[in-house]
């Protein structure tokens, strides 16, 4: 096993983890958590990955992908901690209504 | 003439611009809106006349704008729809003047004339169809146009009713789709062609060919009322009279003999559509139809309701005469779809009369209607007759043909069905006639004048249409002589 | 200018203008209205060019090629989409500009729309131009962001935890496709779109990663039954941003899975596209379903919207393994379709906002002759209605017509019959609609407190609707302008 299918499973494994956590956490905070780890393991691979070649001259493509990757994943977990603190204000709960109650104001 | 093509698209535009103007007039603005209704219905019976004028003389009205790949809009003026254009333009033309009459100072009226006006549009649009796209299209135009005319009081009684027209023709429009995709996968084209454009598919192919008739049929069925797809008419009596008088005499009901007429002739071809099989199934259908709704015609107690039910059993001998595949039975069918336009409508103006001044809708009030009404009650008197079959109304000559046809194409049967059904329509019209003019009122009531101009001459002059149509039946220009013309093209140039 | 040039055009004005809006936020509705007007002229000239010299046209920006550079791609498709952006957002914006002036007393949230939508159509706009897969996970990326922001800008409660639902899907479906993009990048070392269909073999890599972008793009294109976030965001956020939901943002994933599949996945899996379809028949049946039982009006329209994105997903069966003609029909039909339920689904949420301004409420049962006292906006819903039920003459119909055409002449009778039945479940609930805005509320006074809607407001609804109708009546120059290009190369098949 080279250490680039390492580096690229052990990202899979984050993207698996932060999948599960998304689902199973009902608190807010822990599902935008699992979102982040979740963005970290597809960078991980991304980064991996670029060590396409044999020879070891790395590929900068990747490289200059993951940097958007994370300034869109920092946008994307600062608006949603906005909202999650709206939601705190207005209901004083953290997490999603369910299905069942929801839209009823 | 080249020049001239565009006729037919003007005839649809008549019609489809004012109303669409007339949606923008403010209710309060009555003299504008009379003025272009009438404008609009009378410039729309001048256009006709004049083509009806040059088609005589071998004229051709053709009009075909490039739409889909592989598919034309085709607008045109064959016969088959100058019979059709010419009935609803002239009906379309006196119901305005008994609507105006009729919704005098009631609420909505751009809304009303506007969706009436579209109606009348889709009407024209269904009869100019050059192909069956075309007719697809003003088909389904038509279902959505005359929705709001029946919803039009606002009642819950009427939401049921529109409700019901829905589930009815909405189902229809999708089986028509259906089979008119179907028939264009198998053909690459829809053009309507004298003697049809099938009976070029090889012969594998006739099992599809009988599955998308019966899809095409079922489809026009639902608005001709074929039983069992007949319920929605009855029910959608709710609505004004004069909405009541154009969909049974001109437009949705016609339309969709008009479209059985079309797939047979113009689709099938009726020499193909026998050799197939499937014109007697319809036959027997239409024969039913006919039996089972005089039937219920006698139980109903509500005036609107056994016409309605009287108009299930009249429109079927426009397919009956159409499915004995006889050149005379054809032309008491094609004649019919005139004659019972003349008649139905009047009968609903001379109902809608008697509903709005003496506010009578049950059969049982009526007893001494004739004595207050006289003129609404002799025109009623008239076309019940007429109806019934009593020479010289024109009621008379489309049976005559009729029966003549059955003989001639064999199927001798169908005049028993002739028989039964004249017996039932008199049983349901003479006691209405019985009562309104031998029974002695229950109060005494205020004599004259019997009713507003507006509501009085429209039936009046369609009464005396329909008696004229019967009496002058063999001069040129009547209705028996163009469905002479129509059939001409179908059997003799063979 | 060139059209590449015009089309980049149609991206910075967008973003100039969200800028702009941003920065002097007091005149934010001028200068979101001038903005629109502005890339319908840029559009008309983009599209007068096009139409005259018929071609595609690929384009790098700054003259740097893939993979550093950013590419853009303007075929008669883009074009296309294009074009069903700006009208829509035109239709809407001109009903913004109304009605959040008339709210901004109460609600302060309001300014930020004009920036939002902006920054919303410059991803919209750049999405349809972009021409490599990477460049398209970023326009995706801000089309979710901004539509989030836009959902949550209503601010209820309602609002905001649909809005932070949407968000997490949001995520999610562009994390999936970013995995997958990492993977294709992997495989064959490009992210053009043209160089990677001319690479691509049926690989294990390359099947994960197609397996990982169409079920992200499907989260976000809400196909059944990923579905279930779309009806409360749609639901709950205000009248022109579930305009824009429904009309634009769910499209623009949806033209993505199109070209990815057209282009380059149809040729390895031919398990998928059946599967798709039969999700999208699944979706048309449950969504029409749900909206025939919804209470409010705005839910109803909302899983109409469900409805018929499942239609759009018929594409992808009656596409795959077919060539010529047929196909182009197929696709050509599905987004003709697309465009006339874009125009239709802003016109009725425009409706429904105008309902829910009127009369305070938007329960259907008690719409109390709104047919009556909004003539204009019940004509706007139910024109748009027709179209959405595929009845002539429309341009659903049209689109309806040309998929059903093909599903018959291909035997696929299951296809047919879900289409045609799709069209009737339509009718049902949106009949239901029309039917109670005619007649008297079940209860007294169930619309007692009346607000006027400003005409402006009304006549904007009308106008989506009306060309939603409009489609129906010459469809031929629109077709002719989507096949400009040969987009998918199902005409000129490449040897």
């Amino acid at each position: 096993m080279t250490t680039t299918l390492l580096y690229a499973l052990t990202g899979i494994g984050l993207f698996s983890l932060g999948l599960h956590a998304l689902i199973v956490q009902s608190h807010l905070l822990h599902k935008l958590l699992a979102i982040n780890v979740m963005s970290c393991g597809v960078f991980l691979v991304l980064a991996s990955l670029a060590a396409r070649t044999p020879e070891g001259s790395v590929d900068p493509v990747p490289h200059a992908m993951v940097i958007t990757g994370i300034v869109v994943a920092v946008a994307a977990t600062a608006l949603g901690l906005a909202i999650l603190l709206r939601i705190h204000a207005l209901t004083g709960k953290v997490r999603l209504p369910d299905a069942n109650d929801q839209l009823d104001d | 003439m080249i020049t001239q093509s565009w006729l037919p698209l003007l005839v649809l535009l008549t019609s489809l611009l004012s109303g669409l103007i007339i949606f923008t007039l403010p209710e309060k603005s009555v003299r504008t809106r009379t003025t272009l209704n009438l404008l609009a219905a009378f410039s729309k019976v001048g256009l006709v006349s004049w083509m009806i004028w040059h088609i005589y003389q071998g004229q051709h009205y053709q009009i075909r704008i490039h739409f889909l790949p592989n598919i034309d809009l085709v607008l045109q003026m064959d016969p088959l729809a100058v019979l059709f254009v010419g009935l609803s333009a002239v009906l379309w033309l006196t119901t305005t003047f008994y609507a105006i009459g009729y919704l005098e100072g009631s609420p909505h009226r751009s809304r009303f004339f506007g969706f009436f006006s579209l109606c009348v549009a889709a009407t024209a649009g269904v009869a100019m169809a050059g192909n069956l796209f075309t007719f697809l299209i003003f088909y389904e135009l038509l279902t959505l146009t005359a929705y709001p005319l029946i919803v039009h009081r606002g009642t819950e009684a009427a939401r049921k009713a529109g409700q019901t027209y829905l589930v009815y023709t909405v189902g229809g429009g999708v089986l028509l789709l259906t089979g008119t995709a179907w028939l264009h996968t198998l053909t690459g084209t829809l053009d309507f062609t004298p003697q049809g454009f099938v009976q070029q598919l090889p012969s594998e192919l006739h099992p599809q060919l009988i599955v998308i008739f019966i899809l095409l049929i079922m489809g026009v069925g639902v608005k001709a009322t074929l039983v069992p797809l007949h319920g929605w008419l009855p029910q959608a009596m709710v609505a004004p009279a004069p909405v009541s008088a154009l969909l049974h005499a001109v437009a949705v009901v016609k339309a969709g003999v008009f479209g059985i007429v079309r797939v047979l002739y113009n689709v099938y071809g009726i020499d193909f559509a026998a050799a197939l099989g499937i014109t007697f199934p319809l036959m027997v259908l239409a024969a039913i139809t006919i039996i089972y709704s005089s039937l219920r015609a006698l139980t109903q107690d509500d005036l609107k309701r056994r016409l309605a039910f009287s108009t299930v059993s009249q429109v079927s001998y426009i397919t009956l005469g159409v499915a004995l595949a006889g050149p005379i039975s054809a032309i008491g069918g094609l004649v019919h779809l005139v004659h019972q336009g003349l008649m139905k409508i009047t009968l609903f103006f001379c109902a809608g009369n008697i509903a709005e001044t003496l506010g009578i809708h049950k059969i049982s009030e009526m007893k001494g209607v004739g004595r207050r009404m006289p003129l609404t009650m002799t025109a009623f008197t008239l076309t019940a007759l007429g109806m019934i079959g009593v020479p010289p109304i024109a009621g008379f000559i489309s049976k005559w043909y009729l029966g003549m046809g059955a003989l001639q194409s064999g199927h001798a049967w169908v005049i028993g069905v002739l028989i039964v059904s004249t017996l039932l329509n008199a049983a349901y019209f003479l006691p209405i006639l019985y009562t309104a003019w031998f029974d002695q009122p229950d109060t005494e009531q205020t004599a004259h004048p019997e009713t507003s101009h507006l509501l009085l001459w429209p039936p009046v002059i369609t009464a005396l249409l329909s008696l004229a149509a019967g009496l002058f039946a063999a001069l040129p220009y009547t209705p028996l002589e163009w469905a002479r013309f129509i059939v001409s093209f179908e059997f003799l140039q063979r | 200018m060139t059209p590449p040039d015009l089309g980049i055009a149609l991206v910075i004005l967008p973003l100039t203008g969200a800028l702009l809006a941003f920065l002097i936020h007091p005149h934010a509705r001028w200068i979101g209205i001038s903005t629109a007007l502005a890339i319908n002229i840029v559009l008309a000239w983009l599209l007068t060019d096009l139409v005259t010299s018929p071609q595609s046209y690929h384009y790098a920006l700054g003259s740097w090629g893939a993979p550093l550079g950013i590419e853009l791609h303007l075929d008669g498709l883009s074009a296309f989409m294009l074009m069903m952006s700006a009208v829509t957002g035109s239709g809407v914006s001109l009903y913004a500009f109304t009605c959040f002036r008339m709210q901004s007393t109460e609600n302060d949230h309001s300014p930020a729309f004009w920036p939002l939508w902006l920054f919303l159509w410059t991803g919209i706009n750049a999405l349809f131009l972009s021409a490599d897969i990477f460049n398209l996970y970023v326009t995706l990326e801000l089309i979710g962001l901004a539509a989030v922001a836009l959902t949550a800008l209503a601010g209820s409660r309602a609002a905001l935890t649909s809005a932070m639902r949407y968000l997490l899907i949001s995520l999610l479906g562009s994390l999936c496709y970013l995995l997958g993009v990492a993977l294709l990048y992997h495989t064959y070392a490009t992210v053009d779109l043209t160089l990677l269909a001319g690479r691509i073999t049926a690989q294990p890599a390359t099947q994960a990663a197609l397996a990982l972008i169409t079920v992200g793009l499907l989260l976000k294109s809400a196909l059944f039954p990923l579905h279930f976030w779309l009806p409360p965001a749609h639901g709950s956020a205000a009248a022109p941003v579930s305009a824009l939901l429904s009309a634009l943002v769910v499209k623009a994933s949806f033209y993505l899975l199109l070209r990815l599949w057209l282009e380059l996945f149809h040729p390895i899996h031919n398990l998928m596209p059946d599967l798709l379809g039969i999700l999208g028949a699944a979706a048309i049946i449950w969504g029409s379903l749900q909206a025939l039982r919804q209470i409010r009006l705005k839910l109803l329209i909302a899983y109409s919207t469900v409805a018929q994105l499942g239609y759009f997903f018929l594409v992808f069966p009656l596409t795959a393994g077919q060539s010529g003609e047929m196909s182009s029909s197929a696709w050509q039909g599905v987004l003709y379709m697309l465009l006339a339920h874009a125009l239709a689904k802003s016109a009725m949420f425009l409706a429904a906002g105008n309902i829910q301004l009127f009369g305070g409420h938007d329960r259907i049962i008690e719409l109390d002759h709104i047919a009556q006292r909004l003539p204009l906006t019940l004509a706007a819903f139910s024109l748009a209605g027709i179209s959405i039920m595929g009845l002539p003459p429309s341009g659903g119909f049209i689109g309806k017509w040309l998929l059903l055409e093909v599903a018959i002449a291909q035997g696929r009778w299951g296809y047919a019959m879900i289409i045609l039945l799709g069209g009737l479940l339509a009718a049902g609930y949106i009949f239901k609609v029309i039917g109670y805005a005619f007649t008297q509320g079940q209860m007294e006074d169930s619309i007692s407190e009346t607000h006027p809607v400003p005409t402006v407001m009304q006549w904007a609804a009308l106008a989506l609707a009306s060309g939603s109708i409009l489609l129906g009546w010459y469809p031929a120059p629109l077709l002719e302008l989507l096949a400009i290009g040969d987009p998918f190369h199902f005409l000129h098949p490449s040897p």
